[in-house]
This record gives structure tokens, sequence and C-alpha cells, in this order.
């Protein structure tokens, strides 16, 4: 009999949820804006090659950029409308690239959709489908799905995990989409099953969200799929892959390899639910649900916005700002970043903006060697040595020693640091001198 | 609109660098009060002139770093105060009043600043600034004074007890030979007295008046030492804050115990396992070294692997120093021993890293 509640054992942290700005706001559609911006960035891995020129029209679902290398994924167009200009924008992660900017044609006629019965295809046209239609993870690291699903050779998916963890603070996009759209979510669930030909399936839920579990566990008994639906304790960063694999699955994932090495694959609910838009209604991924939320949103909301939706235009949705935030992050407080304006738009990985005052502010003192940032780190790395070593330019030291890349710089260390040492942005910093001087 | 923009994470604990410090500060301040209530107002002379050394040490220090362009002060994160606080803790209430700003000057100035601020240093700076008196001035820092709480002494024993501890009148009883006595009978014996109530819980628990006595802080000692109780008190808050954890005091406190227990016997002549804990554990500053010194985080080791390493060494030197030694500098001294080794137990005792259960095989 497994365990009621599991959790992983190794650090993690307990910062305040903060959920409740916007966990009981059903999701509502963002009118089509006047403009959006399209970036052929959307993705991990090299940019789309784009497919139209400045002046061309596109109609709402065409594709206007397409992958350019194995690690890449078509963009589409999320309005009928036509492209004003092909310029360079700058994102939130500080990227910048090659972006549409779509004038949308108020005039425009709905685009209907299909209605395929996914169980008809096989397991190649499905994977076909998936990376036609742009599809990718939309738990933020927005990994191109189709190569994340390509089991290679020799290896087995034993297990298919779903992250419905969503262990961030405030965000609530994923827990509205299990408790608003978990039929269509469960049916993703099963295709992305089929594609892989997973053994198990597991979906992870951590506690604070305990109406999903129960709503998606009716669903799937509905159903009859043999599904399980696992609920977490709750401690950040239980959504990350390793995380949750050791949690669900009592699986580590070895240094450096990833999930598929130990015989599973995890996907966020949200891209699950994308699958099966793409997979039964041949709708690609130019859409997304967005959690606009922080105490600074007047009305916080969970949004169905197009892809390329600047965040301010979002924003007024809300009803503007309570107050002037001090940061508008993009995803979650612990890992997301801080978007420079209110023009910068959405992206398929952006599964919040959150609006938010700086909070807990103390002076940044010498490190106290206190050893909060040890015990609070998920990987079992030292981030106080780390830290030490790369500001003394000891960057071999933080790398050989110390594990530098093992760092996947989720801001356990840097949340609980008294000293206020910004350790994340020295780990980023210190990965880049390390990748220099090799 | 201006927008903040800085590296992830946007989000930070309510933990800081001077909430720490101020909390370790309330933490000691039962102790301390109590300190002053049974010693009297010289004894909030000295703490008051010990903080005061100290803060002004620091501040002085500060203007030659701000000359040089160097960080801004750092009074404000409260550490300068809590080794003031806690140099003056352990001092007699009798010491000169110069006795006291010597070793805050020296904790902050030579302990501390000389190898570069706060977070630098690898001696506890308090202790230092302690043992540090302590050798310079050793008779004068030998010289204790009676808890008002107990009853006055009479006659003889004025002199042989008075200005003693009871610790280091034990040892010299039984330097001078007195054996086959426990060292609650050699207090007896000598006159040392007890509170009632001492006498009457000793006689439900079946343990000697003295342990009861050390426990709630009728004894003589240091301004802070004294009550094993409130500094226990104190302790437990600091852990319950999660400012400190469990590990090294209760492996510092329960390895002397032990070890104690085995072996002190066969110093009256009794064999082995029948030493006197109690006595042992409440007095001569075990629990403020143990709870609010040997826990320093600078110069403590960062896994709690390490901190129980470190703890067990504190116990076993402490018991080694206080039995085979004849300074009353035990605990301090076993605790800078380790402070000593704090930088070798954290390069070698590190934690088990993830993902890397078994020797990962490259793939061929
Ligand atoms: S950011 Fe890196 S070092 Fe810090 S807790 Fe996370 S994995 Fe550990
Ligand atoms: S949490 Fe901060 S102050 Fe504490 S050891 Fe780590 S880096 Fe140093």
């Amino acid at each position: 009999m497994p365990k009621d509640v599991l959790t992983f054992k190794r650090g993690g942290v307990h910062p305040e949820d903060r959920k409740f700005l916007s966990n009981k706001k059903a999701i509502e559609f963002l009118p089509v804006p006047k403009e959006v911006v399209v970036s052929l960035s959307q993705h991990l891995g090299a940019p789309a090659k784009a497919l139209k020129a400045k002046g061309d029209s596109v109609v709402r679902g065409e594709k206007i950029g397409t992958a350019s290398s194995f690690i890449s994924a078509e963009v589409h167009s999320p309005v009928t409308g036509t492209i004003k200009a092909i310029q360079k924008v700058t994102l939130a992660n500080s990227v910048k690239c090659d972006a549409y900017v779509i004038e949308t044609d108020p005039t425009a006629e709905e685009v209907k959709w299909d209605d395929i019965d996914w169980r008809t295809k096989s397991k190649e046209e499905l994977l076909n489908t998936i990376k036609d239609l742009g599809i990718v993870g939309m738990g933020g690291a927005t990994f191109p799905a189709h190569v994340k699903f390509s089991i290679t050779k020799g290896k087995v998916a034993e297990y298919l995990v779903i992250n419905g963890v969503e262990c961030e603070p405030y965000l609530t996009s994923d827990h509205r989409t299990m408790l608003e759209r978990a039929e269509g979510a469960i049916e993703g669930v099963m295709i992305i099953a089929k594609v892989i030909e997973a053994k198990k399936i597991i979906v992870g839920i951590e506690k604070n969200k305990m109406d999903a579990v129960k709503h998606l566990r009716d669903v799937i008994k509905a159903k009859g799929y043999p599904i399980t639906v696992q609920p977490l304790k709750m401690k950040y960063p239980q959504g990350d892959e390793k995380q949750l694999l050791k949690a669900t699955t009592g699986r580590e994932i070895p240094s450096g390899k990833l999930p598929l090495d130990i015989g599973a694959v995890v996907s966020n609910i949200g891209t699950c639910f994308a699958v099966y838009e793409a997979c039964t209604k041949n709708k690609p991924l130019m859409e997304r649900v967005v959690c606009v939320t922080g105490e600074c949103i007047k009305e916080p909301k969970n949004i169905v916005a197009p892809i390329g939706t600047k965040i301010g235009e979002l924003i007024d949705f809300c009803g503007g700002f309570k107050e002037e935030p001090d940061k508008i992050v993009s995803g979650g407080p612990m890992m997301g970043f801080a978007f420079y304006d209110l023009d910068t738009p959405i992206q398929k990985g952006t599964s919040g903006v959150i609006s938010i005052k700086v909070e807990n502010e103390a002076p940044q003192t010498s490190c106290i060697s206190c050893g909060k940032c040890v015990s609070a780190c998920p990987i079992g790395l030292m981030p106080t040595m780390m830290y030490k070593n790369i500001s003394n330019g000891r960057y071999d030291v933080a790398l050989n020693k110390y594990s530098l890349m093992d760092c996947k710089e989720c801001g356990s260390c840097a949340f609980v640091c008294p000293a206020h040492i910004p350790l994340v942005h020295t780990f980023k910093y210190g990965k880049k001198m390390a990748r220099r001087k090799k | 609109m201006r927008l903040k923009i800085s590296s992830s994470p946007h989000f930070h604990s309510k933990n800081s660098t001077s909430s720490i410090m101020w909390n370790v500060s309330l933490a000691l301040a039962p102790a301390a009060i109590w300190g002053v209530y049974v010693f009297g107002l010289r004894a909030l002379l000295i703490l008051v002139v010990s903080i005061a050394a100290s803060v002004v040490t620091e501040y002085l220090l500060g203007l030659i770093d701000g000359e040089r362009g160097l960080k801004q002060s750092t009074l404000s994160d409260g550490s300068a105060f809590l080794t003031g606080l806690l140099v003056g803790m352990n001092m007699s209430p009798l010491v000169p009043v110069l006795i006291p700003i010597i070793a805050s000057a020296f904790a902050i100035g030579i302990v501390k600043w000389i190898f570069g601020g706060l977070g630098q240093n690898w001696m506890n700076p308090a202790l230092g600034g302690r043992v540090f008196v302590f050798f310079s001035f050793t008779s004068l820092m030998s010289n204790y004074q009676m808890p008002k709480t107990l009853p006055a002494l009479t006659g003889a024993s004025v002199d042989a007890i008075g200005s003693a501890t009871p610790l280091s009148y034990v040892k010299t009883s039984i330097t001078n030979g007195l054996l086959n006595q426990s060292p609650s009978a050699i207090m007896t014996n000598g006159g040392y007295p007890t509170t009632d109530f001492a006498q009457n819980l000793a006689q439900t628990l079946h343990i000697s008046p003295y342990a009861v006595d050390a426990f709630f802080g009728n004894i003589g000692g240091c301004i802070g030492e004294v009550s094993a109780f409130l500094l226990l008190v104190g302790g437990i808050y600091l852990c319950v804050k999660k400012i400190i954890s469990w590990h090294i005091p209760v492996t510092f406190i329960g390895f002397f115990a032990l070890l104690t227990w085995m072996f002190s016997g066969y110093r009256s002549g009794f064999g082995f396992a029948s030493g006197e804990v109690l006595g042992q554990v409440f007095s001569g500053g075990l629990f403020l070294g143990a709870i609010f010194m040997a826990t320093d985080m600078v110069t403590s080791p960062i896994t709690k692997k390490g901190q129980v390493i470190f703890g067990l060494g504190c116990g076993f030197w402490t018991f080694l120093f206080r039995y085979f030694g004849s300074l009353p500098e035990a605990v301090s001294l076993a605790i800078i021993l380790m402070n000593i080794l704090t930088p070798t137990i954290d390069r070698y005792v590190v934690p088990k890293k993830f993902g890397y259960i078994k020797p990962v095989k490259e793939a061929n």
C-alpha cells in the first residue's frame, strides 16, 4: 500500500504560497488584442526560422515559424491579421530575438477546428502532430515536447509522471486547468502515454490543491483510465523533475542525466491540455492560461490569452494596479524572470505575470556560515562554498569540488540566506565564467 | 513606472543576519537578568560596560573601514551588541571594570576585525576576549561572589568558599587529597550552602541539592552562566525559531555528561560509571557555552553532520580539561579548540549530493 502523501527528502523550503489571491478565480478569455508580438524564440533551443515577411497576412493557427534544428519548435499565429513588422524584442529572460508584430483584423471570421478521434491515429502520427503544432513544455522550461516524447532506442518509458505540483508561490494556472479543463487534460495524458508507451501513469499534485486531486480522480474514474493521482506534501521545489520523480517513483536522476535515463517522462498538466487540443482539434499551441496575480493587482485572474499578448494588456484586463509594483515577474517568484517593461509579450512558457512589492528586504552582510543554504539545497550542494569560491575567482574549485553545474538555480538557498547574498545570481555568473574558461 | 530588475528568486524568507543576532541576544536576556538579580547592580554595570565597549570598538573600526571605502557601519546587524553581551555574561560580577572593556575590545578588534570582520573570524569573538583576559589577569578573573539567593555564609567557610565556584572548590579539595567523597559530599562537608527549595526538591528526586541550585541559578559563577534553566529556555526559543539547531548543544552536553558519568568517579577513588553528573553539567558555564557560544554560526561547521562531530569534540575536550587540567576555562578552551578544527570539518564532511547514488556509468 503506497503512502497517502509523498514528498522528496533532501532540502527544500516552504515559502508562503499566496495562491488564495487567484485560486478561486475561474478561467476567463481575454478579448482578442489589437496587436500581438510573437517571438521566434518561444522554446528552449534554437529560435524558429521565419516563414512570413512584413506585410503578409496570416490566419489564426497558421504556421509562421518553423523549427530550425533538432531542438527547436514551430510557431503559429494566434490571431488573424497582418504582419506589421519583424523586429527585435527583449524577452523577460533577457533573450533578444526576432518577433512578428501582428495587427489583428477585427472583422476576421472565427476559425473552426477539426474533430478527430486520437485513438484512430498511430503513435507516429500523434508525435508528428505534437511537433507540427508547436507543443512545448508549458511549466516554464519550454522544452520542445516532441523531442521529449521521442523515446531513444534502447530506452523504455516505464513511468509517465504528470506535473500538477505548481509549487511556485502565487501561480494557479495549472490548478485552474485541472479544475476546469480536466477532461481535456486527462485525454492529453492518455495521448502522451500512447506516444511514449508508458506502463504506469502518475499525476503528482501538492496538498494545497486537494480539490483538484478529487476532481481528477472523479474524471479518471468516469473514463476508466489507469491513472494514479498522487497527493504530495507541500515543499518547494517539488515541481522540478528531479524532486517530482523522487517523490512519486522513489528514483533519483543521476547527475547530468535525463528522466528517461531512469525510465520516466515528465510532462506538465498544461502541456497535456495543449497536446489534447492539438491531437483532437488540430489546434496549435498559440494561447495559454496565464495567472495574472500579485499583491499589486486589483483583481487577480486566470486568463486564456494569445501568445504574444503584452503583459500590460493582461494587467489592464485585471483592473490595473492597486499600488505600483516594485517588480513584475514572469513565471513564479522563485525561478521567474523580472520583466523590463509592460510591452513585453507573454510566451508559450509564461505561466504567470506577478506584480509584487519586494518584501523582507534587508542589507546584505557577509556570509555568516549559518548553513541554512546547505540544509535548503535539494541537490545537496554547499551554496556557501560555491559562493565563496566564485567570489574569489576560483571557478574551477566551485565547479569540480562543489559541483556548481548540478545547481539548477531553484533559489531555495537564496530564499533562506539571512545574509541576503544573491546566491543564484552568483551561480549564474560562475557558470558563465567557468564555461568561458574551458 | 520603474521596475526593479534582478536575478531570481524574487521572494525571500524573513531571515536576516540582524534578526538572528538580536534574537540570540533576546534569548540570552532571561539568564542575564537573573545574573543581575542574584549578583546585584554591579553585575549590571559589567554587562553595560562590556556591551558599550564592544559597540564602540565596532563603531570606531567601522570608521576606519569607511575611510578606506569598505563597507558601511555594521552596528545595525547586532553582532557587536551580542558579542559585548556574551563577554559581559562571561565575567564574574567582581572583576574590575577595565577587564570587560579590554575583553570586548580584544574580541571585536583582534578576534573579529583583523580577520576581516563579520563572518571571517575563525574563533568566537566573545570567547577569544574572555580567554585573553583570563590568561592576562587570572587572579582577578577567579574571584567570585555568592548569589544573594543563598543563605549567608558564616565563620570559616567565608574564606574557603566565598570567592570560589563550586567546581573550583571541589577541584581544589580533590587535588589536596580529599578522596572517597563525592563532589556533593565535599561541598556539604565544606559548608557550602543550599536553598531550602533545593533541599526539598532534591529529597523527592533523590539527587544532590547542589544540582538543583546549580540548575536554577543559586550558585556562584559568571554573571550569565549561573542559571542553566534560563539558558535552556533561551536555547529552546532559538531552536523553535530555527535559529540554531539542537545538534551542537545536545551532543556537546550529552557527550560530556556521558564521559563524566563513566570516568569522573576515578578522581575521588571510586570506580567506573560512578561520576556525579548533574552538578557538573549544570555548572561551570557549560550551558552558556554549549547553547550560545559553540553554536556561533561563523565558527561552527555548516552541515548538521559536521555539527555533531563538533559537539562531540567540545564535550570530549571539556571533560579532559576539567579533569586533567586545572583550568576553570575548560568549556571556553574546548570550544576554541573545535573552532580551529571547523574549517577542516567543513572540508571533509559534506552533504550527500543528489544524483550520485551509484557511480554514474558513462554511456558507451
Ligand atoms: S539554487 Fe542551486 S545551490 Fe541553491 S538551492 Fe537551488 S540547486 Fe541548490
Ligand atoms: S545561508 Fe547565506 S549566510 Fe548562511 S551559510 Fe549560506 S550563504 Fe552563508
